[in-house]
């Protein structure tokens, strides 16, 4: 009944779901249904028809992200709050922060690449911080109530928006443009926004939203429905 | 990949696009609700093709301001020189960075245009309902998801090169009017590739017409 590549025929597939006591799943890439095996620590599972990483086990999916996520945090307060870099020029001396960057394209004139710049750079990265810590401190103690869902949801839209490592190079080219023009000095702050893609990489590597499903209620307190051909 | 397969459009059965959750939906026609999390339920993204050729027809022309337009006007000693992004490209190039030439080159010009060419080969294969090559097409849609971002590269270069180099009047940098086409095509090819829907994809494959 059950193929060896996962996939499932008509009528098999609700008993297959519920013989392996594991839900039914369609691929979010083609929609192909299959029944997934229980997973091993660390293990992957991919979709055999289009390849789309179907599940993850990370060996510790709550205390292990929040950890990373208090960390990445104090990071992301440092760098914002310290400066990035110096520029020194004939006796004169600048520095520029991430928020005072975004600030001074706001104030000459672009003020959508200026929002563009602290959406991407500070307020995205921010609010996906405060709601992971939120979602992932509220569900140490199943069950979550469903505001943990909302906020799980929230930071998985603002995910993609998050992009310190692009900042990051992004820097860097703009260090070593202007060193042709005048001597620059890293500040605190490249070493935090250096740290940055690597807190939120480790966070999304040990994080899995399916262990935080397992733990909100559900809305109406339903029952899971059964799952099965018509 | 033709063996008998069964897609959850075969059972009427609506996966969560918030939580994940296989589930039926009230009705073919108002689908209605999650029942873990209260997401609104759609068999496929809404409108996917509309929208994904509006936000991808938007971010191509918003795409030749972009490139024609300067980024930057740097100004030294009282003579402003405007710089586009290729101007950029060719200055780290003969500044001896062509490492970060190259790097800049591919972020600023090369994932943009890719990402448009890419999107509109995607949506016309979903139209035309080409069949075979969808695991190729798959490939393509993740590339896309997965570097689109660092196409921001130049805009960060620009902040921070104009954050810093405030000089005046020894030496300042200006933003020119090329930087906000180009955060436009950024954002809108961002949001053409998530609201493409790679389902639509398989759906075209003979398997989701036979029953067994
Ligand atoms: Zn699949
Ligand atoms: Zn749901």
């Amino acid at each position: 009944m059950l193929g060896t590549d996962g996939k499932i025929r008509l009528d098999d597939a609700d008993r297959a779901a519920s013989a392996s006591r594991q839900p039914a799943v369609a691929c979010p890439g083609c929609d192909l249904l299959q029944c997934l095996p229980r997973l091993g620590p660390s293990a992957r599972v991919r979709c055999p028809r289009c390849g789309e990483v179907l599940a993850t086990a990370p060996v510790d999916p709550i205390e292990r992200p929040l950890a990373l996520t208090v960390a990445a945090a104090i990071v992301l307060i440092v760098a914002n709050t310290t400066p990035l870099m110096g520029l020194a020029v004939a006796g004169r001396a600048a520095q520029t922060t991430i928020l005072g960057g975004a600030l001074t394209m706001w104030s000459q004139g672009q003020a959508l690449t200026g929002a563009l710049v602290a959406i991407c750079a500070a307020i995205a990265p921010g609010a996906y911080l405060l709601f992971m810590l939120a979602v992932l401190t509220a569900v140490r103690r199943p069950p979550a109530p469903p505001w943990v869902g909302t906020l799980l949801r929230l930071a998985g839209h603002l995910q993609p928006w998050a992009m310190p490592e692009v900042m990051l190079l992004g820097l860097l080219v703009a260090l070593v443009k202007i060193a042709e023009l005048a001597t620059v000095t890293a500040g605190v702050g490249l070493y935090a926004a250096g740290a940055l893609p690597v807190l939120l990489a480790a966070i999304a590597v040990s994080f899995d939203p399916g262990a935080i499903w397992e733990r909100v209620t559900w809305v109406g307190n339903e029952t899971p429905p059964r799952i099965a051909p018509r | 990949m033709t063996s008998a397969g069964l897609t959850a459009a075969h059972l009427g059965l609506t996966t969560c696009a918030t939580c994940g959750l296989l589930s039926r939906p009230a009705s073919d026609t108002v689908p209605g609700h999650c029942p873990r999390c209260g997401a609104s339920l759609h068999r496929r993204h809404p409108d996917a093709i509309q929208r994904t050729w509006a936000l991808t027809i938007a971010a191509a022309i918003c795409y030749i301001p972009a490139n024609a337009l300067p980024v930057m006007i740097t100004t030294v000693a009282g003579s402003a020189t405007p710089d586009t992004i290729m101007g950029g490209v060719v200055f780290l190039f003969t500044s001896g960075s062509w490492p970060l030439g190259l790097i800049v080159l591919i972020a600023s010009v090369l994932i943009p245009l890719g990402k448009l060419l890419a999107i509109a080969w995607l949506l016309i294969a979903v139209q035309r309902r080409a069949l075979g090559g969808e695991r190729a097409r798959m490939r393509t849609i993740r590339l896309v998801r997965l570097i689109g971002r660092w196409s921001m590269l130049d805009i960060f270069v620009d902040t921070f090169t104009v954050a810093l180099v405030q000089l005046a009047p020894l030496m300042s940098v200006q933003p020119g009017l090329g930087v906000v086409f180009f955060g436009a095509v950024v954002v809108l090819t961002m949001l053409a590739a998530e609201s493409f829907d790679p389902r639509l994809l398989w759906d075209r494959n003979p398997l989701e017409s036979t029953h067994d």
